[in-house]
């Protein structure tokens, strides 16, 4: 500094004249430090903006390819609905509607003779013979005109033919009366035809109604099918639906398998020992870890052979046969696991006990203090948790599989806004970029106002006598 | 490839490696010489604490301290503690019966032979190559030892912790304090120049910080 203000006797002097050489400098270096600023500024700005379309346009992409798996997912998740519903239609069917037209044979049959035996039952009664009345208006006759013989006769005829008309009678109302009885044995016969009926209608309207319900399906998955925005809206914000409640569960579920997990961890140590470790870890809690870990597995493969989560394509593919075994076996592995797990909860009492009774020892109390007619309830309950949660952990697949599915759509959601954000920002930058590099163009003329207001005056002197040698041109 | 199959092999084999035994010893000596016999049933509640604070794998011995010390003999109850919960439960229980006989039927000793005992506790827990070796003198520290006992020995107590419990004053101590605090200066210099670590606990009722 000293030498810098050194070069004349006075340092004022010396430092305007390091002030003149500095402007001077600068002066004639302006145009070449403003195309440089220049050109900073717009290779900033320009990189980022192009950054920002790169950002943009892998925002599109993959924007894109969301939408295809959201597509993709929904068309899967229609054409298993619809799948179904066929399946039920199929069921009803083949159940309730195969047999119709033996039914309705039989109904038929049923109804012809039903109504042949009311045609029968409906029979009027044989009129007496018309002779009868002439026996009888003889009989009268002779009982007037004093023909004693003759009428007798008569009169025994009649009361002959009064007697069989009277037999006929009664045998005609007992054929009546067993007819009578035999519609009244038929009335249970209508009342299940009926019945039956009711049945098959329903029957009928159910499948109606499912119809309608499959025609609904098919309109959705055509419009999945034809990419509407629509459908896409639908199934995003469904997706996010199921992501978390999904995610809520297996929270539930993750609950559920550290209390499974400090069921069984205290009495593994018997097992395994309880001090061992692998990789800085207790052994024995890694033993019951990969005991719940196996139950979950043979869970997802439960649920996978029955077909009702999807996760491993193989086994849905698998032949009836061998997924029944696949069935059978996991069911009995993870009934062994379970009664395994139920064993460790005994013993994790039995362990407690132990220890709370040496521990009374230990202080000077009695070692059988702990002795209580109701701690078989703790045990039974500990038990029957260890039975139950490794069944209960099994239905884990079905959120699991969701949580899967729905994770790709809401990564995707997440990463296309980020970029999103990202392209706005590069953008931001970019722009801040250029405005620096002319406000830094203004402040490097800052220092330059004295030579700059001699260059604009000098400027403008000079386009004035250029101007009146033009007029004087002109003129 | 080969990398990720080195290095995971070397994940493996650091898991493997047996690492520092991180379990504890704790040898107990037990002064049974003249009138400290007395205060054998404070001692016994020591030792119930200290089995209480002990888990699997740790190793305790109580041992006597009578005219000649630096014998197996005179450990009155002795175990390393099983990896199985259950088994140390067992052992814990058995060792409190050990001890609890012992208490009731011990006579007392003419001699105190402390150093000789410390010996033999050095001993014992360096074959059990435990990771915290304790070792707990319940005494007065008024070492007694019969015509013809050599005890002038250096030992090596690197890793040890040295615990003196009830240091009682005698009778002389009352008249003159000083040979109280010469004793604990004494013993405690004795026990850091071998390298070991030297503390004193006179309230049995703060035991927490003993293990």
């Amino acid at each position: 500094m000293d030498f810098l203000l050194g070069i004349t006797p006075f340092p004022v002097l010396s430092a305007l004249l390091w002030i003149v050489l500095v402007v001077t400098a600068l002066y004639f270096a302006r145009p070449t430090a403003h195309k440089a600023i220049r050109a900073a500024a717009g290779a900033l700005h320009r990189t980022l903006r192009v950054a920002s379309k790169a950002v943009s346009r892998a925002e599109v992409n993959l924007a894109a390819r969301n939408r295809e798996v959201l597509l993709a997912a929904g068309r899967e998740a229609k054409e298993r609905i619809v799948e179904r519903e066929f399946d039920r239609v199929n069921e009803t069917v083949r159940k309730d509607l195969a047999n119709f037209s033996a039914l309705h044979r039989a109904l038929s049959e049923s109804i012809n003779r039903i109504e042949k035996d009311h045609q029968d039952a409906v029979d009027v009664p044989p009129d007496p013979p018309g002779w009868v009345k002439a026996v009888q208006a003889v009989a009268n006759i002779d009982s007037r005109e004093g023909r004693v013989g003759v009428g007798n006769v008569l009169s025994d005829i009649h009361k002959s033919l009064v007697k069989a008309h009277k037999e006929a009678m009664a045998a005609y109302h007992k054929a009546s009366g067993q007819r009578h009885a035999l519609l009244r044995r038929m009335r249970p016969d209508w009342r299940q035809i009926q019945q039956t009926l009711n049945q098959v209608g329903k029957n009928v309207d159910s499948l109606l109604s499912r119809s309608v319900t499959i025609d609904r399906h098919m309109q959705e998955y055509e419009d999945i099918v034809s990419g509407q925005d629509r459908a896409i809206s639908v199934l995003s914000s469904s997706s996010l639906v199921f992501f978390f409640v999904s995610a809520l569960v297996m929270a539930v579920a993750i609950g559920g398998a550290t209390v499974n997990f400090s069921l069984i961890a205290r009495p593994m140590a018997e097992m395994v020992g309880g001090t061992s470790l692998i990789g800085g870890f207790r052994t024995a809690d890694i033993a019951a870890l990969v005991i719940i870990l196996v139950e979950i597995s043979m869970g997802l493969f439960l649920m996978e052979s029955l077909r009702i989560t999807r996760l491993f394509p193989v086994i849905g593919a698998l032949p009836d046969k061998v997924r029944v075994r696949m069935i059978w076996i996991t069911f009995s592995i993870l009934f062994l696991l379970a009664t395994v797990e139920a064993g460790l909860a005994f013993m994790r009492e039995v362990l407690l006990h132990d220890e709370l009774a040496t521990s009374a020892l230990l202080r000077g109390g009695d070692a059988q203090e702990l002795s209580g007619q109701y701690l078989w309830i703790t045990t039974a309950a500990q038990m029957g948790m260890g039975f139950i949660l490794p069944f209960a952990l099994t239905f884990v697949a079905i959120p699991l599989e969701t949580f899967v599915h729905s994770l790709r759509t809401v990564v995707g959601l997440i990463a296309i806004g980020v970029l999103r954000f990202l392209a706005i920002v590069l953008r931001l930058i970019g722009s801040i970029f250029r405005y620096i590099g002319a406000l830094a163009e203004q402040l490097y003329d800052l220092p330059l106002f004295i030579p700059l207001w001699l260059e604009e005056r000098n400027n403008g002197s000079r386009s004035r006598r250029g101007n009146s040698g033009l007029q004087e041109l002109r003129s | 490839m080969k990398t990720l199959t080195i290095t995971v092999l070397l994940v493996l084999l650091a898991g493997c490696t047996p690492a520092t035994p991180a379990n504890t010893g704790v040898y107990m000596l037990l002064d049974t010489s003249g009138t400290y016999r007395e205060e054998l049933e404070k001692a016994e509640q020591i030792i119930r604490y200290t089995l209480s604070r002990l888990d699997a794998t740790d190793t305790f011995a109580v041992a006597r301290i009578d005219t000649g010390s630096f014998s197996e003999k005179d450990i009155v109850a002795k175990a390393s503690f099983d990896d199985r919960p259950s088994a140390v439960n067992r052992q814990k229980r058995m060792f409190a019966e050990q001890v609890s006989a012992f208490v009731t039927g011990v006579a007392s000793s003419p001699y105190t032979d402390i150093t000789g005992g410390l010996l033999q506790a050095v001993e014992y827990l360096n074959e059990k190559g435990t990771g915290n070796k304790t070792i707990l003198i319940f005494s007065d520290l008024k070492e007694d030892l019969k015509e013809g006992y050599v005890r002038d020995i250096s030992f090596d107590l690197d890793g040890f912790s040295v615990i003196a419990l009830n240091v009682t004053k005698l009778r002389s101590d009352n008249m003159d304090p000083r040979e109280y605090l010469s004793r604990l200066d004494d013993w405690q210099s004795r026990v850091e120049k071998s390298g070991g670590q030297w503390r004193v606990i006179n309230d049995l009722d703060g035991l927490e910080g003993l293990l």
